[in-house]
Order: C-alpha cells, then structure tokens, then sequence
C-alpha cells in the first residue's frame, strides 16, 4: 500500500491488496445446499405464479425452485436455461426485486420474496462448474446466420439457433465474448470469471464461432454479411456515450463511467487502478452505481453520486442505491452539473439545484460546489454507427415483437434495438425469441 | 395455577410427562438427567430376561425423515432391548428409585412367553422398590423374531396369558404397551383388561422402512448392504397414535381403562391432544431424543399456562374431556352445511386454493382478473382442502350456512334438525325417523 484513501488527486493502491480482494469478491457467495432446500421450501408453487408474469424469459420458476427442493439441481438448471441461457449471469445481474421477486406473493404478503435470484444461481452455477452443457444440437441445416455483438442479445440469438441446426458466426470488437457481462457489470457481482466461463459453456452447444475484434462498419459490413448469410442479427449494443455539454468536460480527471467499470473488470491487479481522492459520479442508472460503488471499494474516500432529477426517476433499483449507501457512497438527487472547475486536471464541480417546472427541468437558483479529483459521467449510452438503411425509433433499432428490423432478412434485439428496458434478461429474451422467429423464417416452420 | 400432579394407575408423579421405554431411559446416568430438568416419570427401557444380554447392531440403528430445515419429522430405529446385564440394570433402578422417591418409575418387560420367565423377574423388579412394570408387548423388530414385543402384542390370547401371569405374581400395576401393528387395536386393549392390566400404553412403534438410498438400492439405515425394517415414532405417528388412544378410551368394552399415551408427543399441545383423548398421562421419546430433556420445561409450563387459560385446575379436568366428541362417520350431522370463505384482505394471491379445487375437487373457486379468488358457492361441498393448502392461516374459513336458508350447490333448504346417514333416504338401512 503506497497511498491512503486521503491521498490527494487520482492514485492507485489506496488500500492493501486483501482489502482490495476482499472488497471485490462475490457479493452474495452461493447458497450451499442445505441452504438452498431451505429456500427453496419457501416456494409456495403458485398457481399461474405472478413470478413468471413478471420474469422477461417467462422462466417457469416454481417449477425450477420446486426441483431444487426435491434435490435435483441439475433439473433445475436445464427448467431456467431452457428458456434463459445465460440464466447464471442473469441471477446475478437482474434486478429481482423489480422482477421475479417483486412480484413474488410472500414479497406483497411478508415483505419477504423467494430469494429467486439466489436459488437461480445456485442452480445454474452447477452445472457451469462442471461445464455441463445439457442441450443437444439439432441436424446440421446448411442455414448460416450472421451475429453482430458477443453481449447477452447476440449470445443468446446464437445458441439458440445453433440448437436448431443452424451455423452462427458472431462478430464482436471486444477482445472477449461476453459484451457487457464482461465490460460492463461490476465486479463483484461477475467474481470469478463467472462471464467466460458462462460464453464458454454455453459454446458448447456446437455450431457457434466467434470473432472477436471485428466491428461493424470496420472488418464487415452489413451488405458482406447479407450476400454471405441467411439472415443477419445485430446485437451490438450501444457503443457511443452521452456527452457531458459544460465547461471544462475535457479536464484531465474526467472520464466516462462505461471505461472505468471495463477497466476495473479487465484489470489482474486491482493495486494498479487508480482512483481519486473525492469521486463525484454524475448520473441515476446502474452505470452510476456500479462506478461509484467500486470507487469506495479501491479506496476513494469521497464518493457522491449527484443526478439532476428525484430519487424515484433514478433508473438504479432501490436495492442497488441501498448497497451504494451501506459502501458509503452519498446521494445527491435533484442537482445538474453547470461547470467542472480545475486547470489541467479537475478540482471540482459547480452544481445547480433543479426542480421541474413547465417547460422541464429548470434550476431552482441554488447550487453548491463539490470538491472532486475525478468525474465519472453515467449519463447514458447510445447507439454507435448505426447501419444506414435501417429504420430507427428513438435513437435504437426499430424492431417488431420478434425482432424484425426495417430490412428483410435482418433482425435485432438487445439495448441496440427498441422494446426492452436496457436489462441482461430483456436482452437475452430478444435475443432468443429472433433466433426462433430467424429460424421460423427459414425453415417455413410455423412459429 | 393448574395443579399437573398425576395419579395414574395409583402411581404420583409430579406431571403427567413419563419418558417413554427407549434409550433415553436405558440407565441411572440419563434417568437422572431427565429427574433433574423435571420429567415426572420414567419407563425404564426393556428390560429382558437374566443371562447374557442381548446384542444391537454396530452399524446406524436410526433412520429419519425430515422438513426442509432437517426438522425431523420421524424417526425409525432398529435398536433392541436393553443390551446391559440385568443385575446392573436393577440395582441402578433401586438406586434412582431411592434418590428421587417423587418420581414414577416403571420398569418396562420382555421375556419370553412362559410363565416361568415372567415370575422369575417379577421379584427382582418388585425388590427395587419399583412403582409399576410395563409389559412390553410391541417391539417390532429383532425381539418380535424371537417371539416376543409384537409377536405377543399380534395376539391378544398371548396378551391376556402374560398379563394374568404378572397381575397373579406382583402386587405392581401392570401396564400393558401395545402395537401399532395391528388391524383392531381395541382387541389386544380387550385382552389386557381381560388379563387383569391396570392400565395399557400406546402406541408402539410402527413397522417403517424411512427411505431407500437410491446409489446401492438399500433400505436405510442400512447395514453392510442391507436393510431391516425398523419401528416408526416422532410427530409423524401422532395422528395415527391419538387415533389408537381414541378408540380404546370410547370403546364400552374398554371403557375406564386408564391409557398412558404415546406417540409423538412434541409440544404440551400434543400432550394436551393425547389428554382429551382420553390418556391419563403421556409418554415421550422422540423429541427427547431429538432436543434433550430441556424440552419438559416447555412442556409443564405449556400445558399449565394453558389449562389456566382454560379454567382447569387439574388433570382429571383434562383426560377424556373430548372422548364424547368422537363419533362414527354415520352420527355425522349431514344438514351441517357450510361453505368456505375467502378473505380478501389475508389473500396473498397465490392461487394454490384455485389449483387444488380445479385440478382435484369440486371447481368451486373461480380466477378472476387481478388474481382475485373466490368461491363458488353452488359449487362448493365444503371439503376444506383450500383450507388445509392455504398458507395463510385463517385466510380461508368455513362459515356454517343458517337452517332455513337454501345452498345454492343443491337448490335445498338447510334443515334445521339434526340428520345424519342412519336416517339418509339413500341409506337402504336407514330406520324411520321417529
């Protein structure tokens, strides 16, 4: 440990590297299974369970829960992946409590759901341990399809089409499948390389190749990938970010929230990632959270989130404010940036205090001054070089229920494309329900 | 407060709680473990004949099943009778018997079934200042090999030979243990009232087999491979256990014949079950066995909070109180009609009422928008399953439809009178109401 949370300006190892591996390691470890039965023995089996309703991949989740009670993990496994094959990353990564759990009948009666996310995981982390893939591929179909991001959308649209005979080439410009279960996802919610062994698990399907480093728009192009394919499906994402338009946006100390989360996700050595003394994070989703939580976590000592709207519009789930607010992270809502003060590097943030009036957001006339070594924007992501020719709504692709673009023979789904709330799970559900209406499509199969 | 000072068959204890004839009673060590947390009484385990003891498995002897959290729910053993030579035994119950005169101490038996082997060891009992001997004529397994426990307790002519053999040596009470293992647990009752028994104890354990380890196919506990059956006990045989009690105390031919009951006894709600009954007092192993003697705390301070609550003063208050309740199904009141009732505050939407009345009943609960459940009342029969799955208590009820009004299922109106299947119109041996 060179330096100490008090350490002024950005540097690295704040803290000694077992706090820091602490800090970092599983937030929740896995049920054991005692644990799990117990849990599980919660489950009231609901007729028509609100807990499905409310689940994007429609997961038949008392049944998963009741094999896990009857002692049959594995069963349960197959019950949650058969619908959501990257239901191991998603127990980690859904937000339950809006979800499954939520919607959970001991959630409205007790306060106290199901612990789904939990017993999802147990179940599935099983069968990733031992690397059991338990879906059988069909007959080759002679059929190829084209993949456009290795993220949740794309992994998902590509096992299942090679599940059905089908020969799938994704291309993704990381050097590593996963999209944003590898870049985007806090660490302690991924511990482990749970996100590679998931991408590797589920390549063992068969029929799937992967090339990473392969942008749209750069190594291929829309129109290569038509004339060489039976049909096409964009999951890339949204690659660009939101600009933060105020002086002093391009000080030294000022970076993008989506950077230092792949950054710290990528990092072998914890010790070298610097961070800043006081750490103000602009914005109210996930992104904001996730980079200033594991702000705290190397060992800044000032970490405030600020988001210019009230609490109830933050897009971050109350439980994920709830974990910054235990990691000592401070909320500020109802407060725009107006200015980044600093020469070179910054030193601060000017902040005006809003309130929506009737023209929108306006400022009230108040504001205050936060002393800052590092900004993280998590003002939100856009789509990046969208292919020309396709219909957009909103800034994403426009898509139909199943995933159908503008343009013959290409389809969509993830973040990139409309529909969905910007979640793992809805990206996975896209992803799988193109690949079916993809392979309806060109096997003349009804549905 | 409620006096639980019990009188049973002559002999005083200071409660109506007995630790039943199992390894819990088995010597002075543990009897005197349980006299000090407070237990009223003992049954001496089983003790058998003198000469070399008998010998038990060196392998598992239990086999359990259990709730979710490993509450266990029941417990099956293959162990045998006391496997220490007689004479330690009997000078340990002089012993214990001496230090704490307060107590009941009733030493169990099992010897083989001639006369000369039961009035060879009732002397030896009687000089330990013993207060009674328990005849145990329901060990299901290994001794039941050898012709005695169950093997007498199957026939009731051997039940009321060993007794009389006994009643005619000792002056002791004599307390029959009977088995579960059998059609009609009144007929061996009768042939222990017959033989001259003071008082009879049940139930025995019943013959179980607890799971089946599916890698080497073999009943569990299993010994080098293979398995035995072994006797069932623990809060699963309650039900079966009340019933069996039940039956002896309203039976005309049983009738007064004082019952220690036994069976899963748990909690002092269980005791108090087995009281109302009909059992003069209660015996317990398993949730010793599974909790230590500290649960008798739980139990006197239970029961006796709650026949304060209640306004009894003693046990004779207690025993039998609900014996004139028990009926046959053909006394049943068939113009008692009610329906159940839904309530929508305690509803807590998890449709398990509506997929057990739809899928396995009577359709009588409908689904409506918002996850809303109701009852049908025309189709309703009132078979309480929604109640019994509800995991809301008191969510679902049975509200008792007036006479005079008409049940929609039938289209008729409640009678107000009583009527019950020996009268039912479709009954070809109904007799003419009078």
């Amino acid at each position: 440990m060179i330096h100490s949370p008090q350490t002024d300006g950005v540097a690295p190892a704040r803290l000694d590297p077992e706090t820091l591996a602490a800090h970092f390691d599983d937030l929740y470890p896995d049920f054991d299974p005692h644990e799990a039965r117990v849990a599980a023995d919660r489950c009231y089996f609901c007729f028509d369970a609100p807990c499905v309703t409310a689940c994007p991949t429609d997961i038949d989740i008392p049944l998963f829960i009741r094999q896990i009670q009857a002692g049959m993990p594995d069963a349960a496994a197959r019950t949650i992946l058969s619908q959501n094959i990257l239901g191991s990353m998603c127990a980690r990564v859904c937000p339950t409590e809006t979800l499954c759990e939520g919607a959970c009948v001991r959630q409205i009666a007790e306060g106290n759901p199901v612990e789904i996310g939990r017993l999802q995981r147990y179940a599935t982390d099983q069968l990733l341990l031992v690397n059991d893939h338990p879906f059988e591929r069909a007959a080759e179909t002679g059929k190829r399809i084209a993949v456009i991001g290795a993220g949740p959308a794309g992994l998902a649209c590509a096992h299942r089409l090679a599940m059905k005979g089908h020969s799938v080439t994704i291309h993704d410009s990381q050097s590593k499948p996963g999209g944003l279960n590898e870049y985007g996802i806090a660490a302690y919610k991924a511990a482990n390389g749970i996100a590679q062994a998931e991408v590797d698990w589920l390549m063992g399907i068969g029929g799937i190749r992967i090339e990473t480093g392969s942008t749209l728009g750069d190594t291929v192009t829309l129109d290569d990938l038509k004339r060489d394919h039976d049909a096409v499906f964009l999951g890339m994402g949204l690659g660009g970010v939101n600009a933060l338009k105020i002086p002093g946006a391009d000080l030294d100390g000022v970076r993008d929230a989506v950077d230092f989360i792949a950054e710290l996700r990528q990092s072998d050595d914890l010790s070298a990632l610097p961070v800043g003394r006081h750490v103000v994070v602009i914005g109210g989703g996930m992104t904001a959270v996730d980079a200033a939580v594991q702000s705290r976590l190397l060992g800044a000592e000032h970490v405030t989130i600020v988001y210019r709207r009230g609490r109830e519009a933050m897009s971050a789930s109350d439980y994920e404010l709830d974990h910054a607010a235990t990691e000592g992270v401070k909320i500020i809502t109802d407060a725009m940036p107006v200015a980044l003060q600093g020469d070179g590097a910054v030193t601060g943030v000017d902040f005006a205090y809003t309130r929506s009036g009737p023209d929108g957001l306006e400022k009230t006339g108040q504001g205050f001054v936060l002393k800052a070594d590092q900004v993280f924007k998590a003002i939100g992501q856009t789509l990046d070089r969208a292919p020309a020719h396709l219909d957009l709504s909103g800034g994403k692709i426009a898509v139909s229920a199943t995933g159908r673009t503008s343009l013959a023979g290409i389809w969509a789904g993830g973040d990139c494309a409309t529909g969905g709330e910007d979640l793992t799970v809805t990206a996975v559900q896209q992803g799988r329900d193109a690949a079916e209406d993809i392979h309806a499509s060109l096997t003349g199969a009804a549905g | 407060m409620a006096n639980l000072t019990s009188t049973f068959v002559g002999i005083k204890s200071p409660n109506p709680f007995w630790l039943a004839s199992a390894p819990p009673t088995d010597k002075a060590y543990n009897v005197e473990r349980a006299f000090k947390a407070g237990w009223g009484g003992v049954v001496w385990k089983t003790l058998g004949e003198a000469g070399p003891p008998v010998v038990n498995v060196n392998g598992p002897r239990y086999g359990a099943i259990w709730g979710a959290d490993r509450r266990l729910l029941g417990l099956n053993n293959i162990e045998l009778i006391t496997d220490r030579p007689l004479e330690v035994n009997l000078r340990e119950i002089k012993q214990v018997k001496r230090d704490w005169p307060d107590r009941a101490m009733v030493v169990s038996l099992m010897v083989p079934c001639n006369e000369a082997a039961w009035k060879a060891i009732l002397p030896l009992v009687e000089e330990t200042g013993a207060d009674g001997i328990e005849l145990n004529c329901g060990c299901p397994h290994g001794m039941s090999e050898r012709g005695m426990g169950a093997a007498v307790g199957q026939n009731p002519d051997l039940i009321e030979q060993i007794t009389r053999w006994c009643k005619q040596t000792t002056r002791m009470p004599v307390i029959v243990k009977l088995t579960p293992n059998i059609t009609d647990v009144r007929k061996p009752a009768e042939a222990a009232l017959k033989g001259g028994a003071d008082a009879v104890s049940l139930i025995n354990t019943i013959n179980s087999i607890t799971s089946v380890n599916l890698d080497n196919f073999a009943p569990e506990p299993t010994i080098d491979g293979k398995g035995a059956h072994g006797g069932y006990c623990g809060p699963a045989v309650k039900p079966i256990a009340l019933n069996m009690v039940a039956e002896i105390a309203r039976s005309p031919e049983t009738a007064g014949l004082p019952i220690s009951g036994i069976g899963g006894v748990t909690t002092w709600r269980d005791a108090a079950e087995f009281l109302a009954l009909g059992a003069g007092n209660v015996q317990v192993c398993t949730a010793a066995m599974t909790y230590g003697f500290g649960i008798i705390k739980e139990l006197n301070a239970g029961l006796s909070l709650w026949m304060d609550q209640k306004g009894l003063t003693s046990m004779d208050q207690v025993v039998g109180r609900a014996v004139p309740n028990l009926s046959d199904w053909q006394h049943l009141n068939l113009n008692y009609v009610t329906k159940a009732k839904i309530d929508q505050d305690l509803c807590i939407q998890c449709g398990r009422c509506f997929a057990a009345c739809e899928d396995t009943s009577h359709q009588a609960i409908a689904m409506s928008e918002g996850r809303v459940f109701t009852v049908k009342d025309d189709e309703c029969v009132a078979c309480n399953l929604c109640v019994n799955v509800c995991p809301v208590e008191d969510c679902i009820t049975m509200e008792r439809m007036q006479p005079g009004t008409v049940d929609p299922r039938t289209g008729t109106v409640v009678p107000a009178e009583h009527g019950d299947w020996t009268r039912h119109p479709n009954n070809p041996m109904a007799s003419a109401a009078e």
